[in-house]
């Protein structure tokens, strides 16, 4: 079972945590520290996993990709595979770069619900659901052109305009 | 430039609609991103947190700013920050119609909330509404929310709509509700334990998706009970089998593998299944012996199942072959590059090499280099191997690299699990006892605070007991290099508490034992000790003691006794400590000082700790006196166990009574269904296989026949599919492939010859590759593997044994697999071997993909019965036929007995019930006041 989904960027910050069990808002900072602090200190060139029982209890791997200023990182259990999660995570960046044209950083932080959609057309209550980009973009789409129908409102944010003539 | 850049990923962001924000939010994003402190950051959300408080009180909040103020809890959530003001928002906006508004909602809740918060019963009702929608998105949204939001106590409220969900007719959504399902069982099995026979039934669903789902819960049922899932080990070979061959649709494939993550779920599936079973080995042999030539080793993926292969390979009873192309796989693992493939190529030989020894051999250079890795994740996963591979011939060498490494690291953690390993591996492997207390002498000065007080209790005990053979010289022997070693070290600054008792319990017992040390000499170091952990106890405590037995084996003796002054300085310190227990201490030292030598032998008799103390546990010298105060009109004694279990009779229970209605009130209408509702209303629902898998559970002997029966039943599909490939196929196939992997290997022969003279040997083979080895290295290779070769010989003709012993213990297992087909005649698995060599000529998988494509262009049909049906007169048998058609008719019949239950079952009255509780307190969920909740939530 997966037990976390995390971004985090080079500094540290989350840019998105999901834990499938739940953790209370302080064991959630400790652990996001707790793994922070372990990836910055692994050197380039090594491998992608970790054993990393002392935070999240007995049998709990982690593997992580370093992508420009991100860190994408999955904890799990040991009924997942190190290397196929390593292509979920794969996956996951690649269904992003997708969606935003090229992901970067800002475009995670800015849009954070969509962010959310997207992880969980991947992952569902901490096992793989889908494993194509294609299809969870086709989900996602979905999800907005719904969306965007059942919404009366105008979602088009002003404010960019308004920005924009700043 | 860099704001450049920010405000076209706006612009940009403006046109993908759905998921914009407000310049307010970006704003907040952007600052928290360019704070240089995490104090700046703090202040910032802080004031943002001041901000959404009070915008959320503002009356009206249009819709549309009200989900963006719940994006933006969620955000400071994440950085740390309490949101829990805002939580009820988000609760009342899962309320909204608005799908983009309820998604929101949803989201927020599940990040938010766990299971056992009190605002869940506010949503438990939307989630049973949310859950009959007609619009699938939110459905899959209310089903994304149960696996956070719903516990035990929950599970019945939703369970029917959940089960209803399993036949919907989007695939999406039977997957989802497949593994809301696996999560209840997760959490609460005896919930849903009646509908387990589900996951079996959607193994067969025609969705591939589906099924791949499945095998999330049908791997968590079976690992934990392998042996009622026995059946299912064909149907899963086969779908393994399909699989690899690309029957499934190219949608599937990733990086040009077939549905890469369904094959590691079915391997690591046939694994719990195979292991100890030879017929299920067997069967799967073929498969596997595929799959090593069939994946691709230059992708992440294909490695991936490369290495669950090997994985299964070391689980179930493989044969001679698939070790060889395990070991291959192993072997190319071990020299690539890639540190990922090296960790993988670890770990698969430490698993193989529980089935064959000698295997680690070849790679002996291999795993050095992994030894000095400086990566962190590989250096720990070879020790971990060597661990595995500790023998009497090599454990010095390992342990001594384990306490190396133990030095070399911080982690606690790891610290702790490294010495814990370093101190199983001496004692259970000590070449000499010499060698086990420098090694515990090393552990406890590195990791003593982290070592388990047992070790060091252990240590004392094979100290004072000796090699337990009457060889006092050697014990003594032992003894005196125990006590050297302790004098040398204890005057190291800062030794662990646990590590320092230990040296003051041997000096006491053994410094003057030998007559090398003088008591003063002793006694001065026990001293000096006291002094220097002043403010350990536990420390003090010891050496206290220790010095009490050295003056008292100098009384005994008959020697004069001249207390130091340090010492007597310590003691008049003790006398007036505050802790009683080190007072206490003290003033029997003081106490001892003054007796003469018999009576203090017979307190503290030399070198006695192993003897017996016996202790007159009931107080029988005590006996008359009682007798005495009996008499004369005493109380008889009544024990403390007696006396508070009155207690409990009298006063506690009726107490508890009054407490738990009044506290509990809220949940009351929630838990109202759990006895008489969903397991009734499920039992009609699933009527054919549901019963049996019930009785089985009790009276497995009797029903099993049964069961077995209609088990297969459910999957039948597969189970013919996988007859009509016949036996002669099989048998063909496995030939070539074993000719085509030697000429693969090139040298087939290597491993096996190797076995003799395996120390050199492999040895030799890599040098020409490598011609700069280091010599040392060499060295640390011979010791490490080379003591082996000996032991594999034995090891290699044990090997050989033991295929014959398993055959011995197999027959248990094996007619209880035959017993399957010649049992009643309505069994499927009968007609298999007569149909095997008619239709051969007609591909099964073609049909079944037909039938895939034809179900999904008319939508309508995705019943799997339905399906089997139709496929049914190419077995040509009319009995057959008819019991197909009934069981489909019947599995048809299904979503109507659901829909009469939940129509009229009792769970709309229960709906009914909880709204009006929900109501009459005051909670509605249109409501725009959010002070009524605040009341109800205080």
């Amino acid at each position: 079972m997966i037990k976390a989904v995390m971004m985090l960027n080079t500094q540290g910050k989350p840019r998105l945590a999901k834990f499938y069990d739940y953790m209370p808002v302080e064991k959630q900072q400790e652990l996001i520290r707790g793994v922070f602090s372990v990836l910055c200190s692994r050197p380039e060139n090594v491998s992608n996993f970790l054993e990393i029982d002392s935070l999240f209890g007995p049998d709990s791997r982690l593997v992580y990709k370093h992508y420009a200023t991100l860190y994408f990182v999955l904890v799990f259990d040991g009924s997942e595979n190190e290397l196929a999660m390593l292509d979920l995570i794969q996956v996951l960046v690649e269904t992003l770069d997708k969606c935003f044209s090229n992901v970067c950083e800002l475009d995670i932080v800015f849009n954070y619900s969509k962010m959310h959609a997207v992880v969980d057309e991947i992952v569902f209550g901490g096992q793989v659901l889908e494993t194509s980009s294609a299809e969870v973009i086709k989900a996602v789409e979905e999800i907005s052109k719904l969306e965007a129908a059942s919404n009366s409102i105008s979602l088009v944010p002003k404010s960019v305009s308004g920005w924009r003539g700043r | 430039m860099e704001q450049l850049k920010t405000i076209g990923r706006e612009l940009a962001m403006g046109s993908q609609g759905g998921f914009g924000q407000s310049k307010e939010f970006l704003d907040l994003v952007k600052s928290i991103g360019e704070a240089r402190s995490k104090a700046e950051e703090d202040r910032i959300v802080l004031s943002e947190i001041d901000i959404l408080k009070r915008r959320l009180l503002e009356p009206d909040i249009p819709k549309r700013k009200m989900k963006e103020y719940i994006i933006r809890l969620v955000y400071i959530e994440m950085l740390g920050h309490d949101a829990s003001f805002g939580y009820i928002h988000a609760v009342k906006m899962t309320h909204d119609d608005n799908l983009l508004l309820k998604r929101t909602g949803y989201l927020a809740v599940t990040l938010f909330l766990n299971e056992d918060h009190d605002l869940i019963i506010l949503i438990v009702n939307t989630i049973q509404k949310d859950l009959r929608s007609d619009n699938f998105l939110v459905v899959c949204a209310a089903l994304n929310a149960i696996c956070r939001l719903i516990n035990e106590e929950t599970i019945p409220a939703v369970l029917p709509q959940v089960v209803e969900l399993l036949n919907h007719q989007k695939e999406a959504v039977r997957k989802k509700a497949i593994m809301a399902l696996h999560r209840f069982h997760r959490k609460s099995p005896s919930s849903v334990s009646h509908l387990i026979s589900n996951f079996r039934k959607r193994l067969c669903d025609n969705d591939p998706g589906v099924m791949g789902a499945t095998l999330c819960p049908l791997f968590d049922l079976i690992s934990e009970d392998v042996s009622s899932y026995k059946d299912l080990v064909s149907s899963f070979v086969s779908i393994l089998k399909q699989v690899t061959e690309r029957r499934l649709p190219k949608s599937y494939d990733y990086h040009q593998m077939p549905a890469p993550f369904i094959q590691i779920k079915l391997l690591k599936i046939m694994a719990l299944l195979g292991s100890g079973d030879k017929n299920a080995s067997e069967i799967m042999s073929m498969v596997l012996g595929d799959l090593f030539r069939k994946c691709d080793s230059s992708t992440n993926i294909g490695n991936a199942i490369l290495y669950e292969c090997i994985r299964c390979i070391s689980c179930i009873l493989p044969n001679p072959k698939l070790l060889e192309a395990a070991a291959d796989a192993i072997s190319k693992f071990l020299k690539s590059d890639s540190h990922n493939l090296k960790y993988m190529g670890i770990d698969g030989l430490g698993r193989l090499i529980k089935i064959s020894p000698d295997i680690a051999e070849q790679h002996q250079l291999a795993v050095i280099d992994c030894l000095e890795d400086p990566d962190d994740t590989l250096k720990r996963k070879t020790f971990e191997l060597l661990y595995k591979m500790t023998k009497s011939s090599n454990v010095e060498v390992i342990v001594d690299r384990m306490i190396d490494y133990m030095i070399s690291i911080n982690d606690n953690h790891y610290k702790t699990e490294i010495a814990s390993r370093c101190v199983e591996l001496a004692e259970q492997f000590a070449p000499s006892n010499q060698w086990f207390i420098q090694i515990m002498n090393k552990v406890f000065e590195h990791a003593g605070d982290l070592v388990n007080i047992k070790v060091a209790h252990n240590l004392m005990r094979l100290i004072a007991e000796g090699f337990g053979e009457d060889d006092d010289d050697a014990d003594s022997k032992l003894r005196l290099s125990a006590v050297e070693s302790y004098l040398q070290l204890i005057s190291e600054p800062k030794l662990p508490s646990l590590f320092l008792q230990v040296i003051s319990w041997v000096l006491g017992e053994y410094g003057t034992a030998d007559g090398k040390y003088s008591a003063s000499y002793i006694s001065g170091k026990l001293c000096d000790v006291a002094d220097a952990y002043s403010s350990d106890e536990t420390v003090k405590g010891y050496a206290v003691s220790a010095l009490m037995k050295i003056y008292a084996f100098e009384i005994a003796s008959g020697r004069k006794v001249d207390v130091l002054p340090e010492c007597q300085s310590l003691i008049e310190e003790l006398l007036a400590s505050h802790s009683t227990d080190l007072q206490q201490r003290a003033y029997e030292l003081q106490a001892l000082l003054a007796l003469d030598a018999r009576a203090v032998e017979s307190i503290l008799p030399l070198d006695a700790s192993c003897e017996d103390i016996e202790v007159d546990k009931d107080l029988s010298f005590l006996n008359g006196y009682i007798q005495q105060a009996i008499e004369s009109g005493a109380q008889p004694y009544i024990s403390e166990r007696e006396r508070s279990g009155m207690f409990e009779t009298t006063d506690y229970h009726p107490q508890d009574h009054h407490e738990v209605p009044s506290h509990a009130l809220r949940f009351e209408a929630y838990e109202l269904p759990k006895p008489s509702g969903p397991p009734q209303a499920s039992n009609e629902l699933v009527p054919v296989p549901e019963p049996s898998y019930y009785s089985e559970s009790h009276q497995p002997v009797s029903t099993s026949l049964v069961s077995e029966r209609e088990s297969s039943e459910i999957k039948l599909r597969l189970d013919g599919v996988k007859q009509k490939w016949g036996r002669p196929s099989y048998q063909s196939t496995t030939a070539a492939s074993s000719t085509t992997q030697q000429a693969a290997n090139g040298t087939p022969t290597h491993s096996d010859a190797g076995v003799g003279s395996s120390s050199s040997k492999p040895r030799s083979s890599y040098e020409p590759k490598k011609p700069e080895i280091d010599p040392e290295k060499q060295r640390l290779a011979a010791s490490l593997f080379g003591g082996s070769s000996s032991r594999t010989d034995k090891k290699s003709s044990s090997g050989g044994h033991k295929p014959a012993k398993e055959t011995v213990n197999k027959p248990a297992a094996v007619p209880k697999e035959n017993q399957t087909p010649v049992q009643p005649p309505p069994d499927l698995l009968d007609l298999g071997e007569p149909t095997a060599t008619t239709v051969t000529a007609m591909d099964p998988f073609k049909e079944l993909e037909g039938l895939m494509d034809s179900s999904s262009q008319d939508g309508g049909s995705s019943d799997v019965m339905g399906l089997y049906s139709d496929a049914a007169p190419v077995t040509t048998t009319t009995s057959v036929d008819s019991l197909l058609s009934e069981l489909s008719d019947s599995s048809k019949g299904n979503p109507h007995t659901y829909q009469s239950q939940t129509s009229k079952g009792p769970n709309t009255k229960e709906a009914l019930e909880k709204d009006a509780l929900v109501r009459q307190m005051g909670v509605n969920p249109t409501s725009q006041n959010p002070t009524l909740f605040k009341d109800l939530l205080g």
